[in-house]
């Protein structure tokens, strides 16, 4: 008898009429019974190719089977044995182009909903008080540090406290969690969940030494005077401004500093927190990504009477999630394409009030492959604002690239890591994470932390590094 | 860690901690300063680093209260904790053997200008320090700077101390006189800067100042700290606090300093009237 088909399981979320002046996180989750029935959907292949699509390679298929049969929290604890940080994962991986588009459901039907199921696991053992943390080894007398506390920082820590090693965290900041705590906003990630998973951490007896800007409190060789081995996850935190004349005048944010202020120092509940942001009335956010997306909710959720996100190409050539767009235009977000700005005029008082734009046209494909946007001659027009917040990329911040004599880096600034190993050219300093590949995604940070992990043991511990296994594994997409 | 151990009162609104950070103290240069929150719900706020003590792991911060973030700090009692110290930010001051170094300055700047002078006289300089205040209770430092100067000058802009002017007279005269100088380096409040820029320039003395606009991280990853110096956009939590003075767009910085003016009053009435709340004083 066939089985009878079950659908898709869709997440209730927020009406987006109320959500878009809140900051309470936007999907509720699965209930158990709606994500057992997911479950279901599963076809727990022998060969699954969802795991060769996961960069941290999570047992898909197993933690998927814990939930069907009812067991919740093994199912988390399966999916941290590959993964320190589900709950943050479930939440912002871009599932669509790892795990879920090679899903064999997906060829007939829609994939499996892996996201929301590691999502739902993971948030039943936090709210059901029933994380536990594994038994570790006895120490091992050696000691990493570790610069950055973000997602690639996290993991190596992780790691490496779970194979027996003293392991300190150096963060600039005065919070855990990177991007995950600084850039992402609260109705996407809240908060609380980044601190339980930091917590998770901090039980596996991880030490996180705050306000500790590495370069300047420390350099990275005062630090190997005291620690084996060094991992340097600083992140891809140099904001990048378009260089048009008013970039300067009071209203115009980087997405960093506009996050920063919304987000780590919640300036959206000024005055009881002391940090300012500016109150706006129009905003315009510049880019196409999803910094850009965050930076646009965030203004709309702050009470802006409009807000309009200013892209130079396409819709099809936005960088940003699907997902992530539809939820902005669900909340109102406007989307001015195919516009460029050229200049942000002000007052006398220095605040901006509008900004000078030229429309644009596709022409030839440039070097990414997608169609180079060329301005329209005496197309220029100008746009009513009072906020502009520029999102249009992130580079290397060079604070420890400068510091340290001996570490190679690209001319982005890049860190040079070895793919397989995260070595850098300095002895005993690894690296991985955006401060490498550029920014990224929390997974790809996660799965170069893993890889420095194994490495950094192995250096450690002076055991030789593994010989090329005889049959490469399958391509990963 | 954060400990206050000493705390004065400098002058009217200007107080004086000594905090106990003991690797700040060891890393710090002159020129260089830290970032402070005071409480779980407090702002960042740069401070420059008036003095320090390595042996001892102490720092010493200099401040006025002018919103609600300095009047919350001035607030703080010996034996208290501060949530967060972050340092030492900001690229040291370039020291070296330059010959005479005339240092300016004015206001609450004369604190961070006396590591400044301490570092100049140490590497051999012959210094002259210029010291201003609106008025003889405002002026601050006074033995600090002749200790750490060769000479020293002071004016009150209402002549109740010193010469009756302002710093920019007093370095007219020493001009004047004849004086070879080497260097000059002013810091202060915006206008005191842009005016001894605008008097250096004529006769071309290289003149260095430390900027002072609005911060958040200061790494260099948020760009609140952003000015114009020689028509180029400069982050100064990373590649300041100290600039050619006579490439600075101060225009520019006065407007950005005010950025948040009526939050910051609105901010500054709240406290004034219900006074410090109980916060979190631990991560
Ligand atoms: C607004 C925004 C939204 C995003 N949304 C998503 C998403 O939905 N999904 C996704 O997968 N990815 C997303 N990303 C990208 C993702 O967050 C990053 O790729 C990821 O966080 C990189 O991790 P990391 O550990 O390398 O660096 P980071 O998260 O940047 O962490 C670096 C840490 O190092 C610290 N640090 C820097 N310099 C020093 C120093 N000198 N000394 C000590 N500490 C230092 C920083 O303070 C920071 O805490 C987003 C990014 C942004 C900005
Ligand atoms: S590919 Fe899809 S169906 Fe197969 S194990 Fe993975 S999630 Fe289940
Ligand atoms: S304060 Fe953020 S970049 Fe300088």
């Amino acid at each position: 008898m066939p089985r009878e088909k079950i659908p898709r399981q869709p997440m209730p979320e927020q009406d987006p009429q109320i959500r878009r002046r809140n900051f309470a996180e936007v999907p509720f989750g699965y209930s158990p019974e709606i994500a057992q029935l997911e479950a279901q959907r599963c076809l727990f292949c022998k060969k699954p190719k969802c795991v060769q699509g996961c960069p941290v390679g999570i047992d898909i298929p197993g933690f998927i089977k814990l939930i069907k049969e009812g067991d919740f929290a093994g199912s988390a604890r399966k999916l941290k044995e590959a993964n320190a940080l589900p709950a943050v994962c479930g939440r912002v991986c871009p599932q669509e182009e790892q795990c879920e588009i090679v899903c064999v459901v997906g060829i007939k039907d829609k994939p499996v909903a892996i996201g929301r199921l590691e999502r739902f696991a993971a948030d039943y053992e936090r709210n059901n008080n029933l994380v536990t943390v594994p038994d570790l080894p006895p120490p091992t007398g050696k000691k990493a540090a570790v610069v950055g506390c973000g997602p690639a920082g996290l993991t190596v820590a992780g790691e490496l406290a779970k194979l027996g090693h003293k392991v300190t965290i150096f963060e600039a900041l005065h919070q855990p969690g990177g991007v995950l705590m600084y850039g992402i906003p609260e109705f996407r990630l809240p908060k609380a969940i980044v601190e339980a998973e930091v917590d998770y951490v901090k039980k596996l007896g991880v030490e996180i030494i705050y306000n500790a800007v590495i370069g300047r409190y420390m350099t990275v060789d005062e630090v190997l005077e005291s620690y084996d081995v060094v991992f340097l996850g600083n992140g891809a935190g140099l904001p990048y401004f378009m260089n048009i004349p008013g970039e300067n005048l009071n209203g115009v944010y980087s997405a960093n500093e506009y996050l920063t202020r919304s987000n780590l120092m919640r300036a959206y509940k000024f005055p009881e927190y002391d940090t300012p942001i500016a109150v706006s009335k129009k905003v315009a956010v510049l880019g196409g990504g999803n910094v850009a997306m965050d930076s646009a909710r965030t203004a709309m959720r702050l009470g802006a009477e409009e807000v309009s996100i200013v892209y130079r190409r396409s819709r099809k050539e936005m960088p940003a999630r699907v997902e992530e767009v539809h939820h902005a235009e669900e909340e109102g977000i406007q989307l001015q394409l195919l516009t460029n700005p050229i200049e942000i005029q002000g007052d006398d008082q220095g605040w901006v009030r509008s900004m000078k734009c030229i429309r644009m046209e596709l022409g030839e494909p440039d070097a990414s492959g997608r169609q180079r946007p060329v301005p329209v001659a005496g197309s220029e027009f100008e746009i009513e604002v009072d906020t502009v917040v520029v999102s249009i990329g992130n580079g290397a911040n060079p604070l420890v690239s400068q510091t340290t004599p001996g570490l190679e880096t690209n001319k982005w600034g890049n860190i040079i890591a070895d793919v397989k190993t995260a070595a850098t050219s300095k002895p005993g300093v690894y690296a991985g994470g955006d401060i490498v590949i550029g920014a990224a995604t929390v997974i790809l940070a996660m799965g170069a932390g893993k890889i420095a992990a194994a490495a950094m043991h192995r250096y450690m511990m002076d055991i030789p590094e593994p010989v090329e296994a005889p049959q490469a594994e399958p391509e990963k997409s | 860690m954060n400990q206050i151990l000493i705390k004065k009162v400098l002058a009217e609104g200007v107080k004086e901690l000594v905090i106990s950070v003991p690797q700040i103290a060891k890393a710090r240069k002159a020129g260089q300063f830290v970032i402070v929150r005071a409480n779980d719900h407090g702002e960042r706020i740069p401070l420059t680093i008036a003095d320090a003590d390595a042996k001892a792991g102490t720092i010493t911060l200099i401040f006025q209260e002018v919103g609600k973030s300095t009047l919350l700090l001035g607030s703080f009692k010996e034996g208290e904790f501060i949530l967060d110290v972050v340092g030492p930010l900001g690229k040291p001051t370039h020291v070296e053997k330059f010959g005479t170094v005339v240092c300016i300055g004015g206001g609450i700047g004369v604190a961070p200008m006396h590591p400044i002078a301490c570092a100049m006289k140490e590497s051999g300089n012959h210094v002259i320090a210029i010291i201003g205040a609106r008025s003889k209770d405002l002026l601050i430092m006074e033995d600090r700077l002749r200790n750490a100067s060769h000479e020293l000058h002071i004016s009150t802009d209402d002549g109740t101390y010193g010469t009756h002017g302002f710093v920019t007279d007093i370095l007219q005269s020493i001009i004047d006189r004849g004086q070879k100088i080497d260097l000059c380096v002013a810091i202060g409040p915006v206008p005191m800067m842009n005016a001894s820029c605008r008097l250096t320039a004529k006769y071309n003395l290289m003149t260095v100042v430390s900027l002072n606009p609005i911060m958040v991280d200061g790494t260099g990853m948020c760009g609140a700290c952003r000015v114009t110096v020689g028509g180029k956009t400069r982050f100064v939590c990373v590649d300041g606090p100290e600039f050619d003075g006579h490439q600075v767009d101060f225009t520019e910085l006065v407007k950005r300093q005010r950025g948040y003016l009526p939050q910051e009053r609105a901010s500054k009435e709240q406290f004034l009237h219900e006074g410090p709340r109980c916060y979190e004083q631990s991560h």
